[in-house]
């Protein structure tokens, strides 16, 4: 391996620091490429080269559950439905499966997202269990509030207790060009963060093109993203293997440039066991197993988990499983 | 620590094995002992010989499969001979059921076809799922269609005959099914012999046709080794020769099918360039290398082998290539996990362990992923050799395994200079976002097969085949079928009379000649080159008569040198190729024009020299004016097409001339026969290096006086006059002349054809029969066809 790359690669595996950002650097995105005929077909073989089956299928589900991001963000949400879900946060697999597995201890999923007025029931519900609470802020979904209040909705959720904040970036950004307005804002919203942790979420379905999803990834992560994100979940189109590829491949060529290793998070529409499986082969395939971890990567999902449950009891029992048989959120 | 809380830490992907019991099972139900398969049935080597197949995976034996002699070659041309006559007279209709229903079969049986080719060839099971066995099933179905459609979209055509098909075993059944099913659809019979080391898939593809139930004798298949398919070439009762396989080999059969009259197609080696711009998707041009080179453990004969790449994006292009490189799994063929699978033998292996040896020693820098490799069997790890030179072995030879070599390049120009510096001529690999970039290198590429931003894609809808020595004559789509059809026409040609009259070519005086009075002012016709007229090297001139016998006149006796320079010029008039066709055609109507103005001068020297009446002599002129008209008509309407293969996918089948083409002319109507092969190459942009009939050779350089006044730069047509088959040789073996078009005798055909081997030039010949030059079959679109050679592009697209 080059010299560039390895040095790049111990930093990242020695400094688990979080991404400062760095000044917007115009060039080094201005003639970005990305094919999106080609990219479609690395996402589509990605997932035929590679088959996980018995033990290593199991291993692998409870390594996706461990980066789940429990995900309620609906109109009717109440305190006493976020308990709920914090509770099936804290133990997501039927305990026999969990001795069946011969596992240490009950999995824990990677965090409980929430909207900004919720935040403060999840904090509650989850106490002691080392799970953080992640909201949604700025504006969420569409981000279409002015920038002061988005702000003010970050510092309200980190005073609630969110230890990680999912924003959304102006999309309208994206299409003017205005790289600097995208980078100025997210610096903001950072900064409103204090030590939360900001995942930006880039709404790919309504950038469109591979080229913008790119793009915005850089700038994201130059305006200093500790994640980046693909979708709300409110947009036509959610996270697809393409553009994952494209973020997944931003997110490297960035840590070889800034020595910062970025996170990632696919949401919206990830429903069965086997979109788990497929997600967690394109991150060991493009970025390696340091990335198979719930501090770099995460799953924005909330019934993907209902899915690997029946799988794990598959495998443990040998019969297909029914959802009745696992504990609802 | 639990299995599974063990695996949670390593998150290995750990082994995920194809079941191959139903496949074994099938083995063992044949005792793993396999005949041939003649006129429908299973048929073991008179003299019970056999030969071992090995599973490359392990080394070990996985059957016992007959090898074929003198008597089985002969008993299956007999049968498909026999069944040829109630085949070829089937309707289309239903020669599209029969291939409706193996391309049903197939698919149903995909799985087992998939395992038995893994186990049989060592390549991984994904690519047999996923890629060899899908497209086998397509191909079949594509041409079902084409069984249909024969008769409305080839009506001037019919199938050939007995068809000899000898495929290589890097895709067995895959190969299989772009041989049989055009064959079949056409309406011709087969012989196939599939690959020594990999004969399984076509021997359980044979009880598939007794499933589909498919007449006997339509498909036979003969096993062997080299010594077979030999015999099956050689045998009288084969029409048609089609082949793929190395280039090596593919030498071999034009020789030996030299002066035979089969047709013959060959699908040969390459060593084909993947040309990475400084404005291309990086990361996705490195999995465009994956699909290249490490496909099939590279033994691909369109791999991009050939890395080029800007100097500017070379190093990180090379670092992202080893990172990748790194995370390819090599084992176990069945695995699903698996990337990298056996090398299909031990020779092959040796033979690719040599090479790099070689490149080492020549001072490359080689690096290889860590890792161990699977302790049996025949496996190679995926190379990278960086800093090669072209001069190196390494970047000449077709090495038929993981091994990518890469040079750097400074400019376009010089990308194309490299990519286009070899022998072969098969694909080309073209990465850039930039159109102008992209489209510009695909115009300029030599290869059959360009894919732009993407490789290796393959459609039974689109034509398959090389330039220069990978070979001539395509396989797919269109182009495809044309190589298992012949014109209807010829079939009514008769053999040449050889009543004409043939020129004495003495170098010395001519008596006899004798004048009174003021003699005429002595006409010097000379050659003609690079647009002037010149004194032969030689020389030498030798004595033309005419009808009466008397000496009409001296022209000029061309030598080796002659058609050396001729050549030369030829080449050096390569703008011609990048007119517009409009202005081709231009020039052809102004030639048109200018011969009309001397058509009495013309016919007059037709008279004199061939004795004709007024009326004939008159009508061949005027004939070949029209002739001219014709081709300056074709010149901007012989299109090409865009096949029907993949969504968002422009895959263009572009009629490209083959550059410089060298014609010998007949003796009969010499002038319009002269002009009916001369226009169609020049209207698709070839120059042309030209024998006229010795005989009328007066005639010949009568028209360059016409040349001269029409336009034509210099360069684009040369003429050479002497001794036909002298000349045929030298031009035959020339290896800078993509075409050669011999109108003569039997004898030189066949010399034509042999000598031709050499860079493997597209010959047409024609043995002698002579065409009817006034009829149909002196003009159309065959003479278009085999003016130019169809370049595929594949372009997707999308944002």
């Amino acid at each position: 391996m080059n010299t560039r790359v390895q040095v790049v690669t111990e930093l990242m595996a020695t400094h688990a620091v979080r991404n400062a950002g760095m000044p917007l650097n115009l060039d080094l995105i201005a003639n970005a490429c990305v094919n999106l005929s080609a990219v479609e077909r690395r996402a589509a073989t990605l997932t035929t080269r590679r088959s996980v089956k018995k033990e290593w299928q199991a291993a692998w589900l409870i390594k996706a559950l461990t980066c789940i991001d429990l995900t309620t963000l609906s109109g009717d949400d109440t305190p006493d439905r976020v308990a709920r879900l914090c509770a099936k946060a804290r133990m997501p697999l039927r305990t026999d499966l969990v001795e069946a597995l011969g596992l240490e201890s009950m999995p824990k999923v990677g965090a409980v997202c929430v909207y900004p007025t919720m935040v403060r029931s999840a904090v509650k519900a989850l106490q002691g269990s080392g799970i953080p609470v992640a909201s949604v802020a700025a504006g969420f979904p569409t981000g279409l509030m002015p920038l002061k209040l988005r702000l003010a909705e970050i510092r309200y959720a980190v005073e609630e207790g969110a230890k990680e904040i999912d924003i959304v970036i102006s999309r309208a950004t994206v299409f003017s060009g205005d790289w600097q307005a995208l980078y100025d804002e997210i610096s903001a919203m950072r900064e409103a963060c204090g030590d939360a942790h900001l995942k930006a979420i880039l709404a790919t379905g309504d950038l469109k093109s591979l080229r913008n999803v790119y793009r915005a990834s850089w700038v994201a992560m130059m305006a200093g993203a500790d994640f980046i994100k693909t979708s709300t979940g409110k947009e036509d189109v959610n996270a697809t293997l393409p553009v994952g590829l494209t973020m997944v491949r931003a997110l490297r060529d960035y840590g070889e440039v800034s020595g910062v290793a970025v996170g990632f998070k696919p949401a919206g529409g990830l429903k069965s066991a086997k979109d788990a499986l497929a997600w967690l082969t394109l991150i060991k395939e493009e970025l390696g197993n340091r990335w198979l971890d719930p501090s770099l990567f995460r799953f924005g999902a909330s019934s993907m988990l209902g899915d690997i449950e029946r799988q794990i009891e598959h495998y443990v029992t040998g019969r297909y499983s029914a959802a009745n048989r696992h504990a609802i959120a | 620590m639990s299995k599974v809380t063990e695996i949670f830490k390593t998150m290995d992907y750990g082994v995920a094995p194809e079941a191959n019991d139903q496949v074994v099972a099938w083995l063992d139900s044949k005792q793993r002992q396999f005949k041939h398969f003649i006129n429908g049935e299973f048929v073991a080597s008179a003299d019970g010989a056999q030969f071992e197949v090995i599973a490359p995976a392990t080394g070990e034996k996985l059957a016992s499969v007959a090898q074929g002699g003198k008597s089985e070659i002969e008993a299956a041309v007999f049968a498909a001979r026999n069944a040829y006559r109630r085949w070829s007279a089937l309707p289309g209709n239903a020669r599209a059921r029969y291939l409706y229903a193996i391309a049903r079969l197939v698919q149903k049986r995909e799985r087992f076809f998939s395992v038995l080719e893994s186990m049989d060839n060592g390549k991984p099971i994904r690519e047999s799922r996923d890629i060899d066995i899908p497209l086998a099933a397509r191909h079949f179905y594509h041409h079902a269609g084409w069984a249909d459609l024969i008769d409305s979209e080839f009506p001037d055509h019919t199938s050939v005959g007995v068809c000899g098909q000898i495929i290589p075993w890097n895709f067995p059944l895959l190969m299989l099914a772009w041989k049989i099913a055009p064959a079949l659809a056409a309406g011709n019979t087969v012989v196939l012999k599939p690959a020594e080391y990999t004969p399984l898939t076509a021997l359980a593809f044979a009880e598939l046709c007794q499933e589909a139930g498919l007449p006997p004798g339509v498909v036979n298949i003969v096993t062997g080794d080299g010594e077979t398919g030999a015999l099956l070439v050689a045998h009288e009762g084969i029409d048609k020769i089609a082949f793929t396989g190395s280039t090596e080999v593919g030498r071999a059969l034009r020789v030996a099918t030299a002066g035979t009259g089969k047709k013959l197609s060959l699908e040969l080696g390459g060593k084909s360039p993947f040309i990475v711009f400084d404005d291309a998707d990086l990361d996705s041009a490195v999995e465009g290398v994956v699909d290249a080179i490490w496909f099939n453990q590279g033994q691909v004969c369109c791999a991009g082998s050939r890395l080029l790449v800007h100097e500017s994006v070379a190093n990180r292009f090379h670092d992202k290539l080893k990172a990748r490189a790194s995370k390819l799994r090599i084992g176990d063929p069945l695995d699903k996990s698996t990337d990298i699978g056996a090398i299909v033998s031990e020779v092959q292996l040796q033979r690719i362990t040599h090479l790099v040896e070689q490149g080492r020693a020549e001072g490359a820098q080689c690096w290889q992923p860590d890792g161990a490799m699977p302790a049996h069997g025949f496996y190679f790890p995926p190379t990278l050799f960086t800093g090669v030179a072209p001069s190196s072995i390494i970047a000449q030879e077709e090495i038929f395994g993981p091994v990518l070599v890469s040079s750097t390049f400074r400019t376009h120009e010089e990308a194309l200079q490299l990519a286009n510096h070899s022998r072969f001529g098969l694909s080309a690999s073209i990465w850039s976002e930039n159109i102008n970039v992209a489209l510009d290198a695909a115009a300029r590429v030599k290869a059959g097969v360009v894919w732009i931003n993407s490789t290796n894609l393959f459609d039974a809808g689109a034509g398959f085949g090389g330039y220069r020595e990978s070979g001539f004559g395509r396989e797919g789509g269109r182009e495809g079928m044309h190589e298992y059809l012949k014109p209807r026409a010829s079939l009514s040609v008769k053999s040449r009379e050889p009543s004409v009259k043939v020129a004495a070519f003495s170098v010395a005086p001519t008596s006899g000649s004798v004048t009174t009075g003021v003699p005429l002012l002595d006409h010097t016709a000379k050659l003609y080159i690079g647009g002037k007229q010149t004194r032969p090297d030689g020389g030498s001139s030798y004595t033309v008569f005419d009808a009466k016998g008397k000496a009409a006149g001296q022209v000029g006796l061309g030598s080796r040198k002659d058609i050396r320079n001729a050549v030369e010029a030829a080449n050096s008039a390569s703008g011609w190729s990048a007119y517009t066709a409009h202005n081709r055609a231009q020039v052809l109507f102004f030639l048109a024009e200018n011969l009309e103005q001397r058509s009495e001068e013309f016919a007059a020297r037709l008279r004199a020299l061939l004795g004709v009446s007024a009326a004939k002599a008159n009508t061949e002129v005027a004939q070949s004016i029209a002739r001219i008209m014709f081709y300056a008509a074709h010149a901007d309407k012989y299109d090409g097409a865009v096949h029907s293969t993949r969504s968002r996918n422009v895959t263009l089948a572009m009629p490209e001339p083959w550059g410089v083409m060298g014609i010998i002319c007949p003796d009969e109507s010499p002038l319009l026969s002269m002009m009916s092969l001369i226009m169609p190459a020049i209207a698709m942009g070839n120059r042309v290096v030209v024998v006229p009939s010795a005989a009328s050779a007066l005639m010949a350089t009568d028209f360059y006086q016409v040349l001269e006044t029409s336009d034509v730069p210099g360069g684009v047509i040369n003429l050479i006059t002497g001794e036909r088959d002298v000349l045929a040789k030298t031009i035959a073996e020339h290896d800078d002349i993509a075409a050669f078009w011999y109108f003569g005798d039997k004898e030189g055909s066949a010399k034509v054809e042999h000598a031709s081997s050499g860079n493997l030039k597209s010959t047409w010949v024609d043995a002698g029969i002579a065409r009817n030059w006034q009829s149909v079959t002196g003009q159309g679109r065959e003479f278009l066809q085999r003016a130019t050679q169809i370049k595929n592009i594949w372009v997707p697209y999308g944002e």
